[in-house]
């Protein structure tokens, strides 16, 4: 009886309709994708002439063998991969050890509300690019792999990510620690933090993300390009034509393969990890996204 | 001390204060943060003087105090510079135009997608949609320019299909604020559909329940029980996005325009760009973005305080 109005007609014509659309929107968000993979196995002619579609013609694998022989490009991958783990590393001390004071009670700690106010104002107002420019430039830490990890390693909204966490945490556990005498530095590591893995693991991968992907700050902060990140060196190769940068000697290897086919598998490489850790991760992303915003 | 420590509330807050004891502690672990906050958020807002200065560059540090003053010369130039306006209007018809299509559509799809009672396809279906959030522009920018090229895959279905000249879709001026509002949509719109799926998950099944013994049928018990469900959550990403409205999305447009769609697809955040870093006009990108952060605050302030009193939300 339950279930009576899935069975009515006007119910079974609206399914097929609503499967008609989701599918829609789904190749809509996969589509351009599995295009730009199939390009980038495409040989450089079928590529140029706009033959291809969801499926390479005339696979080849050159396009990735001339990415991969790429100095420039291992060493932007390695610049990528180095801020990913300093910024990961301090970003998530930041977060942990701004989100245990700022979880306590104003009653409890008196000056919360002035440092929440310190936090919030980021929120709301910067001094824009310039100024935020100048101040990286004066402490010294242009084309240094500190300026991509040191100015945004406080992040306002994994405080509240992680603090809302931290609150709903049993206060119990809090005042018996306290009571074998353990101080706010031994409850927060040896109680809070082994407690909250799940709520660190999603700002931790929501970290790594953000970092991975971050562009600008390269472009900003590296005036040499042997320093950007890989994000910010695809960007470069991306906007600027190509054939710029290549010598006489690589040439004759564009000449074979098309730019087209190249920058396709380079798109593919860069979108690669996060492609690849995604799906397993997904209920992750899905939990910070929740912890966030549904909160109260 | 110990006895202290028995159930009743009372004795409960004077543990409370006993912990209130060790705050050094608290404001220890906060140092570190505050040192970087206070290096690399506020002094560039102090920094924000260079914007009523004639900001001379050759003179190192000294110049942020040793500048000559100009006062507002640089506003004034910036409302008679044609640029800015172009900018500016840009900016607004981009952000409103992506606020409305990504206001909607997430929860068109949510109500769609909760209609799914396949369960690995409905998992499936969000997993895919929510995809692209994880992308950067750049990458996203790289997909978008590949499919959307003259010889892409777009104009080759156009031209099999329907014989369409091939098109230069991101070189027309005409189309590209649509396309920015589209890819955009594209891009976010499987977020907010995650968010109200969330919500909807939240929903007292009750309620539901009630309803078909009223002998609601499934249309109704969207409209009288899932939507009302969906509302807190709708009002909140409706009042926040009104923070957004001077965002028109730099790293999706810087990584999309060209100079012949300047005129429709130039927005503040790509014109301070320009000005300062590619012109070394300092001071006056500058004042730019001044602008554009002073009004931003103000709508954000107000955007949370209106969640804060119509849907109870707070940051902290």
């Amino acid at each position: 009886m339950q279930n009576w109005y899935f069975n009515s007609r006007g119910y079974r014509i609206f399914t097929v309709f609503n499967y008609i659309i989701l599918f829609i929107a789904a190749a809509l968000c996969l589509i351009p994708l599995i295009n730009v993979f199939a390009v980038s196995l495409s040989s450089p002619s079928r590529a140029t002439a706009g033959e291809v579609w969801l499926w390479p013609k005339d696979f080849t694998m050159e396009a990735y063998k001339y990415v991969m022989r790429s100095s420039d490009f291992w060493r932007a991958m390695f610049v990528s991969i180095e801020r990913v783990v300093l910024g990961t590393a301090i970003g998530m001390l930041m977060t942990i050890m701004c989100a245990y004071p700022l979880s306590k009670k104003s009653d409890v700690f008196r000056a919360r509300k002035i440092y929440v106010w310190i936090f919030f104002f980021t929120m709301l107002f910067n001094g824009g690019l310039v100024p935020t420019f100048l101040v990286v430039y004066y402490t010294g830490l242009l084309d240094s792999i500190w300026a991509l990890v040191i100015p945004g390693a406080v992040n306002t909204w994994h405080i509240i990510l992680m603090l809302n966490f931290f609150r709903s945490m049993p206060v119990e556990l809090e005042e018996a620690a306290f009571l074998d005498g353990a101080s706010h530095w031994n409850i927060l590591w040896r109680i809070f933090v082994p407690l909250s893995k799940p709520a660190i693991a999603t700002i931790t991968l929501f970290t790594i993300v953000g970092h991975w992907n971050a562009w600008f700050d390269g472009l900003l902060y590296m005036r040499k390009s042997y320093n950007y990140p890989l994000q910010t060196y695809l960007q470069s190769l991306l906007t600027i034509d190509i054939s710029k940068f290549l010598t006489q000697e690589q040439q004759n290897i564009v000449a074979k393969l098309s730019p087209k086919t190249i920058r396709s598998a380079q798109v593919f490489i860069a979108a690669f990890p996060v492609l690849c850790v995604y799906p397993f991760l997904q209920k992750y992303f899905t939990k910070g996204l929740v912890l966030g915003s549904v909160k109260g | 001390m110990a006895e202290g420590f028995a159930v009743t509330k009372k004795h409960r807050y004077n543990k409370g204060n006993s912990l209130r004891m060790d705050t050094r502690s608290l404001h220890l672990m906060l140092v570190p943060a505050l040192i970087i906050l206070f290096i690399y958020s506020y002094l560039p807002m102090i920094g924000i003087v260079i914007a009523f200065q004639d900001f001379n560059v050759g003179l190192g540090i000294r110049a942020f105090w040793q500048s000559d003053w100009v006062g507002l010369a640089h506003f004034r130039r910036l409302f008679s510079s044609p640029d800015f306006t172009r900018a500016f209007t840009n900016t607004l018809v981009i952000a409103v135009g992506k606020i409305i299509l990504n206001f909607i559509t997430p929860i068109i799809v949510a109500l769609l997608v909760n209609e799914v009672r396949v369960n690995w396809l409905k998992r499936g279906i969000q997993t895919i949609i929510y995809f692209p959030h994880f992308l950067s522009w750049v990458i996203m920018a790289g997909v978008i320019k590949e499919v959307l090229a003259p010889d892409g895959m777009l104009n080759g279905m156009l031209g099999a299909l329907f014989g369409i000249e091939p098109i230069f879709w991101l070189g027309d001026k005409r189309l590209f604020p649509w396309l920015m509002i589209v890819t955009e949509t594209l891009k976010e719109f499987g977020f907010g559909t995650v968010i109200y799926l969330a919500a909807i998950t939240g929903i007292d099944p009750t309620l539901y329940e009630a309803a078909i013994v009223d002998g609601a049928n499934r249309f109704k018990q969207t409209i009288h029980v899932t939507i009302p469900g969906m509302l807190p959550i709708i009002v909140l990403s409706l009042v926040l996005s009104l923070g957004s409205i001077l965002n028109a999305g730099f790293d999706q447009i810087f990584n999309l325009y060209s100079v012949p769609v300047y005129e429709t697809g130039d927005i503040i955040d790509t014109l301070v760009y320009r000005i300062s870093m590619q012109g070394g006009q300092y001071d006056f990108g500058t004042a730019v973005g001044l602008f554009k952060s002073v009004i931003s605050m103000f709508l954000i302030s107000l955007s949370y305080w209106l969640a804060y009193k119509f849907a109870n939300y707070e940051v902290f």
